[in-house]
Protein backbone atom coordinates (compact mmCIF):
# COMPACT_ATOMS: atom_id res chain seq x y z
CA UNK A 1 0.00 0.00 0.00
CA UNK A 2 2.74 2.40 0.99
CA UNK A 3 4.67 1.41 -2.13
CA UNK A 4 1.61 2.00 -4.31
CA UNK A 5 1.35 5.46 -2.74
CA UNK A 6 4.99 6.04 -3.61
CA UNK A 7 4.38 4.88 -7.19
CA UNK A 8 1.50 7.30 -7.68
CA UNK A 9 3.47 10.13 -6.06
CA UNK A 10 6.49 9.49 -8.28
CA UNK A 11 4.45 9.34 -11.49
CA UNK A 12 2.65 12.54 -10.52
CA UNK A 13 5.97 14.29 -9.77
CA UNK A 14 7.51 13.11 -13.03
CA UNK A 15 4.57 14.43 -14.98
CA UNK A 16 4.41 17.81 -13.25
CA UNK A 17 8.11 18.60 -13.20
CA UNK A 18 9.10 20.17 -16.45
CA UNK A 19 7.80 17.87 -19.21
CA UNK A 20 10.32 15.05 -18.84
CA UNK A 21 7.71 12.94 -20.58
CA UNK A 22 7.82 14.78 -23.89
CA UNK A 23 11.54 15.56 -24.10
CA UNK A 24 12.35 11.86 -24.39
CA UNK A 25 9.88 11.32 -27.21
CA UNK A 26 10.99 14.43 -29.08
CA UNK A 27 14.64 13.47 -28.70
CA UNK A 28 13.76 10.01 -30.01
CA UNK A 29 11.92 11.53 -32.97
CA UNK A 30 14.86 13.82 -33.80
CA UNK A 31 17.29 10.90 -33.75
CA UNK A 32 15.10 8.78 -36.01
CA UNK A 33 14.52 11.68 -38.38
CA UNK A 34 18.25 12.31 -38.69
CA UNK A 35 19.04 8.80 -39.92
CA UNK A 36 17.36 8.95 -43.37
CA UNK A 37 19.08 12.29 -43.97
CA UNK A 38 22.44 10.79 -43.08
CA UNK A 39 22.03 7.57 -45.02
CA UNK A 40 20.24 8.91 -48.07
CA UNK A 41 17.09 7.77 -49.84
CA UNK A 42 17.87 4.05 -49.87
CA UNK A 43 14.53 2.53 -48.85
CA UNK A 44 15.53 -1.17 -48.67
CA UNK A 45 18.56 -0.30 -46.55
CA UNK A 46 16.46 1.83 -44.19
CA UNK A 47 13.93 -0.97 -43.77
CA UNK A 48 16.76 -3.38 -43.04
CA UNK A 49 18.44 -1.29 -40.35
CA UNK A 50 15.16 0.17 -39.05
CA UNK A 51 14.82 -2.06 -35.95
CA UNK A 52 18.43 -1.37 -34.96
CA UNK A 53 17.94 2.38 -35.30
CA UNK A 54 14.75 2.35 -33.30
CA UNK A 55 16.40 0.32 -30.55
CA UNK A 56 19.44 2.59 -30.38
CA UNK A 57 17.18 5.62 -30.40
CA UNK A 58 15.05 4.23 -27.61
CA UNK A 59 18.16 3.34 -25.61
CA UNK A 60 19.62 6.84 -25.85
CA UNK A 61 16.28 8.48 -25.08
CA UNK A 62 15.89 6.25 -22.04
CA UNK A 63 19.22 7.43 -20.71
CA UNK A 64 18.18 11.05 -21.11
CA UNK A 65 16.08 11.41 -17.97
CA UNK A 66 17.77 8.79 -15.83
CA UNK A 67 20.09 11.14 -13.97
CA UNK A 68 17.00 12.70 -12.40
CA UNK A 69 15.89 9.38 -10.92
CA UNK A 70 17.45 10.08 -7.50
CA UNK A 71 19.12 13.45 -8.05
CA UNK A 72 16.09 15.61 -7.34
CA UNK A 73 15.19 13.60 -4.26
CA UNK A 74 18.74 13.91 -3.05
CA UNK A 75 18.79 17.68 -3.56
CA UNK A 76 15.63 18.37 -1.59
CA UNK A 77 16.30 15.80 1.14
CA UNK A 78 13.49 13.42 0.17
CA UNK A 79 15.97 10.61 -0.47
CA UNK A 80 17.20 10.77 3.14
CA UNK A 81 13.67 10.67 4.47
CA UNK A 82 12.77 7.75 2.22
CA UNK A 83 15.82 5.93 3.53
CA UNK A 84 14.69 6.50 7.12
CA UNK A 85 11.40 4.76 6.42
CA UNK A 86 9.95 1.37 7.13
CA UNK A 87 10.34 0.30 3.50
CA UNK A 88 13.65 -1.18 2.35
CA UNK A 89 15.62 1.07 0.02
CA UNK A 90 15.74 -1.73 -2.58
CA UNK A 91 11.96 -1.72 -2.91
CA UNK A 92 11.89 2.07 -3.01
CA UNK A 93 14.39 1.98 -5.88
CA UNK A 94 12.28 -0.64 -7.65
CA UNK A 95 9.15 1.50 -7.36
CA UNK A 96 10.97 4.62 -8.51
CA UNK A 97 12.23 2.72 -11.57
CA UNK A 98 8.73 1.45 -12.31
CA UNK A 99 7.32 4.97 -12.07
CA UNK A 100 10.12 6.38 -14.20
CA UNK A 101 9.52 3.69 -16.83
CA UNK A 102 5.80 4.40 -16.92
CA UNK A 103 6.19 8.13 -17.40
CA UNK A 104 9.36 8.48 -19.47
CA UNK A 105 9.87 5.19 -21.32
CA UNK A 106 6.38 3.87 -22.04
CA UNK A 107 5.69 6.86 -24.33
CA UNK A 108 8.81 5.87 -26.32
CA UNK A 109 7.49 2.32 -26.69
CA UNK A 110 4.18 3.65 -27.94
CA UNK A 111 5.82 6.12 -30.32
CA UNK A 112 8.38 3.68 -31.74
CA UNK A 113 6.03 1.90 -34.22
CA UNK A 114 4.89 5.26 -35.57
CA UNK A 115 8.50 6.35 -36.04
CA UNK A 116 8.98 3.06 -37.93
CA UNK A 117 7.02 4.70 -40.74
CA UNK A 118 9.91 7.12 -41.27
CA UNK A 119 12.21 4.15 -41.75
CA UNK A 120 10.05 2.36 -44.32
CA UNK A 121 9.12 -0.47 -41.99
CA UNK A 122 6.27 -2.92 -42.55
CA UNK A 123 3.39 -3.66 -40.20
CA UNK A 124 4.93 -6.83 -38.79
CA UNK A 125 8.18 -4.99 -38.14
CA UNK A 126 6.42 -2.23 -36.26
CA UNK A 127 4.55 -4.72 -34.17
CA UNK A 128 7.69 -6.61 -33.23
CA UNK A 129 9.62 -3.42 -32.43
CA UNK A 130 6.85 -2.34 -30.06
CA UNK A 131 6.78 -5.79 -28.46
CA UNK A 132 10.53 -6.09 -27.96
CA UNK A 133 10.82 -2.54 -26.63
CA UNK A 134 7.97 -3.18 -24.23
CA UNK A 135 9.77 -6.22 -22.83
CA UNK A 136 13.34 -4.92 -23.11
CA UNK A 137 13.23 -1.28 -21.98
CA UNK A 138 12.50 -2.04 -18.30
CA UNK A 139 15.92 -3.71 -18.22
CA UNK A 140 17.47 -0.45 -19.47
CA UNK A 141 15.74 1.55 -16.75
CA UNK A 142 16.77 -0.86 -14.00
CA UNK A 143 20.37 -0.95 -15.21
CA UNK A 144 20.31 2.83 -15.43
CA UNK A 145 19.27 2.99 -11.79
CA UNK A 146 22.68 1.54 -10.88
CA UNK A 147 24.38 4.44 -12.64
CA UNK A 148 21.93 6.92 -11.16
CA UNK A 149 22.72 5.57 -7.69
CA UNK A 150 26.45 5.81 -8.26
CA UNK A 151 26.33 9.37 -9.57
CA UNK A 152 23.73 10.75 -7.16
CA UNK A 153 26.34 12.42 -5.01
CA UNK A 154 28.13 14.09 -7.91
CA UNK A 155 27.29 17.61 -8.84
CA UNK A 156 27.67 17.01 -12.57
CA UNK A 157 27.06 13.33 -12.97
CA UNK A 158 24.76 13.84 -15.95
CA UNK A 159 27.21 12.67 -18.62
CA UNK A 160 29.00 10.15 -16.48
CA UNK A 161 25.86 8.08 -16.18
CA UNK A 162 25.54 7.06 -19.87
CA UNK A 163 29.25 6.24 -19.98
CA UNK A 164 28.86 3.93 -17.00
CA UNK A 165 25.66 2.35 -18.18
CA UNK A 166 26.00 1.94 -21.96
CA UNK A 167 28.38 -1.04 -21.76
CA UNK A 168 25.93 -2.84 -19.49
CA UNK A 169 23.12 -2.39 -21.98
CA UNK A 170 24.92 -4.12 -24.88
CA UNK A 171 23.34 -7.57 -24.28
CA UNK A 172 19.89 -6.03 -24.11
CA UNK A 173 20.45 -4.28 -27.44
CA UNK A 174 21.83 -7.43 -29.09
CA UNK A 175 18.86 -9.59 -28.15
CA UNK A 176 16.34 -6.80 -28.58
CA UNK A 177 17.42 -6.05 -32.13
CA UNK A 178 17.76 -9.75 -32.97
CA UNK A 179 14.23 -10.42 -31.80
CA UNK A 180 12.69 -7.46 -33.57
CA UNK A 181 14.50 -8.25 -36.85
CA UNK A 182 13.36 -11.87 -36.68
CA UNK A 183 9.85 -10.81 -35.78
CA UNK A 184 9.57 -8.55 -38.80
CA UNK A 185 10.17 -11.39 -41.27
CA UNK A 186 7.37 -13.80 -41.98
CA UNK A 187 8.21 -17.46 -42.41
CA UNK A 188 8.39 -20.82 -40.74
CA UNK A 189 11.80 -20.46 -39.13
CA UNK A 190 10.89 -16.97 -37.92
CA UNK A 191 9.13 -18.38 -34.88
CA UNK A 192 12.33 -20.05 -33.68
CA UNK A 193 14.54 -17.10 -34.60
CA UNK A 194 12.22 -14.77 -32.74
CA UNK A 195 11.56 -16.87 -29.69
CA UNK A 196 15.17 -17.42 -28.61
CA UNK A 197 16.32 -13.80 -28.41
CA UNK A 198 12.91 -12.73 -27.15
CA UNK A 199 13.11 -15.12 -24.20
CA UNK A 200 16.63 -13.90 -23.49
CA UNK A 201 15.25 -10.38 -23.46
CA UNK A 202 12.56 -11.41 -20.96
CA UNK A 203 15.21 -13.05 -18.80
CA UNK A 204 17.34 -9.92 -18.80
CA UNK A 205 14.46 -7.75 -17.71
CA UNK A 206 13.59 -10.15 -14.91
CA UNK A 207 17.20 -10.45 -13.79
CA UNK A 208 17.77 -6.71 -13.78
CA UNK A 209 14.46 -6.08 -12.01
CA UNK A 210 15.75 -8.15 -9.09
CA UNK A 211 19.48 -7.44 -9.09
CA UNK A 212 19.72 -3.82 -10.23
CA UNK A 213 17.66 -2.34 -7.34
CA UNK A 214 19.96 -4.14 -4.90
CA UNK A 215 23.05 -2.77 -6.63
CA UNK A 216 21.52 0.67 -6.93
CA UNK A 217 20.53 0.81 -3.25
CA UNK A 218 24.03 -0.26 -2.32
CA UNK A 219 25.46 2.52 -4.50
CA UNK A 220 23.19 5.11 -2.86
CA UNK A 221 24.32 4.04 0.61
CA UNK A 222 27.92 4.23 -0.57
CA UNK A 223 27.53 7.96 -1.14
CA UNK A 224 27.29 8.46 2.59
CA UNK A 225 30.59 6.86 3.50
CA UNK B 1 -6.27 12.93 17.31
CA UNK B 2 -3.28 10.95 18.44
CA UNK B 3 -2.93 12.21 21.95
CA UNK B 4 -2.09 8.74 23.16
CA UNK B 5 1.33 8.16 24.59
CA UNK B 6 4.24 6.50 22.93
CA UNK B 7 5.52 3.35 24.61
CA UNK B 8 8.37 4.00 26.99
CA UNK B 9 11.61 4.00 25.03
CA UNK B 10 15.31 4.38 25.70
CA UNK B 11 17.86 5.36 23.10
CA UNK B 12 21.41 4.37 24.05
CA UNK B 13 24.63 5.19 22.25
CA UNK B 14 27.77 3.44 23.39
CA UNK B 15 31.33 4.44 22.52
CA UNK B 16 30.21 5.96 19.27
CA UNK B 17 32.95 7.24 16.98
CA UNK B 18 32.62 9.08 13.70
CA UNK B 19 35.19 9.56 10.98
CA UNK B 20 34.61 11.88 8.02
CA UNK B 21 37.22 11.70 5.31
CA UNK B 22 40.40 11.14 7.30
CA UNK B 23 39.32 13.19 10.25
CA UNK B 24 38.11 11.77 13.51
CA UNK B 25 35.16 13.94 14.53
CA UNK B 26 34.26 12.38 17.85
CA UNK B 27 34.90 9.19 19.75
CA UNK B 28 33.73 7.41 22.89
CA UNK B 29 30.46 9.24 22.77
CA UNK B 30 28.03 7.82 25.28
CA UNK B 31 24.48 8.92 25.55
CA UNK B 32 21.21 7.82 26.97
CA UNK B 33 17.91 9.47 26.18
CA UNK B 34 14.62 8.23 27.57
CA UNK B 35 11.03 8.93 26.68
CA UNK B 36 10.02 12.47 27.46
CA UNK B 37 13.48 13.93 27.11
CA UNK B 38 14.78 16.59 24.78
CA UNK B 39 18.47 16.47 24.06
CA UNK B 40 20.16 19.52 22.61
CA UNK B 41 23.36 18.68 20.76
CA UNK B 42 25.65 21.70 20.83
CA UNK B 43 29.07 22.53 19.60
CA UNK B 44 30.94 24.61 17.03
CA UNK B 45 30.49 24.17 13.28
CA UNK B 46 32.05 21.05 11.81
CA UNK B 47 32.26 19.25 15.11
CA UNK B 48 30.00 16.45 13.91
CA UNK B 49 26.51 17.38 15.10
CA UNK B 50 24.87 16.61 11.77
CA UNK B 51 27.01 13.51 11.34
CA UNK B 52 25.84 12.24 14.72
CA UNK B 53 22.21 12.62 13.71
CA UNK B 54 22.84 10.93 10.36
CA UNK B 55 24.52 8.03 12.10
CA UNK B 56 21.63 7.60 14.53
CA UNK B 57 19.17 7.74 11.62
CA UNK B 58 21.11 4.96 9.92
CA UNK B 59 22.04 7.17 6.97
CA UNK B 60 25.77 7.04 7.61
CA UNK B 61 27.83 4.25 9.13
CA UNK B 62 29.39 4.72 12.54
CA UNK B 63 33.14 4.21 12.65
CA UNK B 64 32.86 2.42 15.96
CA UNK B 65 30.39 1.83 18.74
CA UNK B 66 26.83 0.66 19.12
CA UNK B 67 23.34 2.14 19.14
CA UNK B 68 20.23 0.69 20.71
CA UNK B 69 16.60 1.62 20.89
CA UNK B 70 14.74 -0.39 23.49
CA UNK B 71 11.16 -0.46 24.70
CA UNK B 72 9.63 -2.47 27.53
CA UNK B 73 8.71 -5.33 25.23
CA UNK B 74 11.46 -5.24 22.65
CA UNK B 75 15.07 -4.45 23.44
CA UNK B 76 16.25 -4.21 19.86
CA UNK B 77 14.04 -1.92 17.79
CA UNK B 78 15.21 -0.67 14.41
CA UNK B 79 15.93 3.00 15.02
CA UNK B 80 15.24 4.00 11.42
CA UNK B 81 11.71 2.61 11.72
CA UNK B 82 10.98 4.71 14.80
CA UNK B 83 12.81 7.91 13.97
CA UNK B 84 11.90 11.01 12.01
CA UNK B 85 14.86 12.70 10.41
CA UNK B 86 14.67 16.41 9.59
CA UNK B 87 17.87 17.71 8.08
CA UNK B 88 18.49 21.26 6.94
CA UNK B 89 16.63 20.17 3.81
CA UNK B 90 12.87 20.04 4.09
CA UNK B 91 12.12 17.04 1.85
CA UNK B 92 9.26 18.89 0.19
CA UNK B 93 8.45 19.00 -3.51
CA UNK B 94 8.20 22.56 -4.82
CA UNK B 95 5.83 21.65 -7.65
CA UNK B 96 3.18 20.03 -5.46
CA UNK B 97 0.83 21.73 -3.05
CA UNK B 98 1.38 21.69 0.71
CA UNK B 99 -1.48 19.23 1.15
CA UNK B 100 -0.23 16.93 -1.60
CA UNK B 101 3.20 16.79 0.03
CA UNK B 102 1.80 16.01 3.46
CA UNK B 103 -0.78 13.56 2.12
CA UNK B 104 1.98 11.53 0.51
CA UNK B 105 3.94 11.19 3.74
CA UNK B 106 0.72 10.51 5.63
CA UNK B 107 -0.13 7.55 3.36
CA UNK B 108 3.46 6.36 3.03
CA UNK B 109 3.81 6.08 6.78
CA UNK B 110 4.00 2.98 8.96
CA UNK B 111 1.76 4.42 11.64
CA UNK B 112 -0.38 7.34 10.57
CA UNK B 113 -0.41 10.40 12.77
CA UNK B 114 -2.47 13.55 12.37
CA UNK B 115 -4.27 14.17 9.11
CA UNK B 116 -2.55 16.72 6.85
CA UNK B 117 -5.12 19.41 7.69
CA UNK B 118 -4.76 18.83 11.45
CA UNK B 119 -0.98 18.93 11.11
CA UNK B 120 -1.19 22.22 9.25
CA UNK B 121 -3.28 23.68 12.06
CA UNK B 122 -0.57 22.63 14.51
CA UNK B 123 2.00 24.66 12.59
CA UNK B 124 -0.48 27.52 12.11
CA UNK B 125 -0.53 27.36 8.32
CA UNK B 126 -3.97 26.03 7.39
CA UNK B 127 -4.51 28.94 4.98
CA UNK B 128 -1.60 27.79 2.77
CA UNK B 129 -2.87 24.24 2.25
CA UNK B 130 -3.54 24.54 -1.47
CA UNK B 131 -0.48 26.60 -2.44
CA UNK B 132 2.49 24.96 -4.14
CA UNK B 133 5.41 24.63 -1.74
CA UNK B 134 7.62 26.50 -4.21
CA UNK B 135 5.97 29.85 -3.47
CA UNK B 136 6.33 29.63 0.32
CA UNK B 137 9.01 31.50 2.25
CA UNK B 138 11.91 29.64 3.84
CA UNK B 139 10.32 29.84 7.28
CA UNK B 140 6.94 28.64 6.04
CA UNK B 141 8.60 25.68 4.29
CA UNK B 142 10.31 24.81 7.54
CA UNK B 143 6.97 24.81 9.34
CA UNK B 144 5.47 22.55 6.66
CA UNK B 145 8.47 20.27 7.14
CA UNK B 146 7.52 20.11 10.83
CA UNK B 147 3.97 19.25 9.82
CA UNK B 148 5.47 16.25 8.01
CA UNK B 149 6.76 14.98 11.36
CA UNK B 150 3.20 15.11 12.68
CA UNK B 151 1.47 13.19 9.89
CA UNK B 152 3.41 10.05 10.71
CA UNK B 153 3.72 8.87 14.31
CA UNK B 154 7.34 8.18 15.16
CA UNK B 155 8.71 8.31 18.66
CA UNK B 156 12.22 9.62 18.02
CA UNK B 157 12.75 12.98 16.35
CA UNK B 158 16.20 13.74 14.96
CA UNK B 159 16.31 17.43 14.11
CA UNK B 160 19.19 19.25 12.48
CA UNK B 161 19.03 23.00 13.09
CA UNK B 162 15.25 22.91 13.48
CA UNK B 163 14.81 26.61 14.10
CA UNK B 164 17.05 28.10 11.44
CA UNK B 165 15.08 30.49 9.18
CA UNK B 166 12.28 30.84 11.70
CA UNK B 167 11.03 34.10 13.16
CA UNK B 168 10.41 34.53 16.89
CA UNK B 169 6.79 33.41 16.75
CA UNK B 170 7.53 30.33 14.66
CA UNK B 171 10.42 29.62 16.97
CA UNK B 172 8.04 29.45 19.91
CA UNK B 173 5.63 27.37 17.87
CA UNK B 174 8.30 24.80 17.00
CA UNK B 175 9.44 24.79 20.63
CA UNK B 176 5.85 24.01 21.57
CA UNK B 177 5.70 21.13 19.08
CA UNK B 178 8.91 19.67 20.45
CA UNK B 179 7.73 20.02 24.06
CA UNK B 180 4.43 18.43 23.15
CA UNK B 181 6.17 15.51 21.48
CA UNK B 182 8.30 14.96 24.56
CA UNK B 183 5.23 15.16 26.81
CA UNK B 184 3.65 12.37 24.77
CA UNK B 185 6.64 10.20 25.56
CA UNK B 186 8.74 10.93 22.49
CA UNK B 187 12.48 11.48 22.35
CA UNK B 188 13.90 14.55 20.62
CA UNK B 189 17.51 15.00 19.59
CA UNK B 190 18.16 18.43 18.16
CA UNK B 191 21.44 19.79 16.85
CA UNK B 192 21.14 23.49 17.40
CA UNK B 193 23.02 26.69 18.07
CA UNK B 194 20.03 28.61 19.31
CA UNK B 195 18.34 27.53 22.51
CA UNK B 196 14.98 25.90 21.81
CA UNK B 197 11.90 27.49 23.33
CA UNK B 198 10.95 24.47 25.37
CA UNK B 199 8.55 24.29 28.26
CA UNK B 200 11.20 23.26 30.80
CA UNK B 201 8.65 22.99 33.59
CA UNK B 202 7.25 19.82 32.09
CA UNK B 203 10.02 18.48 29.88
CA UNK B 204 13.52 17.37 30.78
CA UNK B 205 16.09 19.11 28.62
CA UNK B 206 19.60 17.71 28.49
CA UNK B 207 22.59 19.09 26.65
CA UNK B 208 25.27 17.19 24.84
CA UNK B 209 28.31 19.32 24.18
CA UNK B 210 30.56 18.20 21.35
CA UNK B 211 34.04 19.67 21.29
CA UNK B 212 36.69 19.80 18.64
CA UNK B 213 39.30 17.10 19.11
CA UNK B 214 42.72 18.71 19.25
CA UNK B 215 45.15 17.39 16.69
CA UNK B 216 43.79 13.88 16.68
CA UNK B 217 43.98 12.01 13.44
CA UNK B 218 42.85 8.46 12.79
Amino acid sequence: MALWTLYRYETRLAMTSGGGMLTGVIFFLSLVTMIPFAIGPDLPLLAKIGPAILWIGALLSTLLGLDRLFKMDQEDGTLDVLRVSHQPLELIVFVKCAAHWTVSVLPLVIAAPLFGLLLNMEGAGMLSIAGTLLIGTPALTFLGAIGAGLTVGLRRGGLLLPILILPLTIPVVIFGVAASVAGSQIGLETAVNFKTPFLFLCAMTLFSAVLAPIASAWAIRLNDN
Amino acid sequence: MSNNHYPSLTLTLKNLACVRGDKLLFQELNLEAASGEVLEVKGPNGVGKSSLLRIIAGLAPAYDGAMMLASDEDTDLAIEEHAHFLSHQNALKDGLSVTENLTFWHHFSREQGLSPSQALEQVALPHLAELPVGVLSAGQKRRVAFARLLVERRAVWLLDEPTAALDARADALVGGLISNHAKLGGIVLAATHLPLQIDTAQVTVKTLQLDVLQGEQS
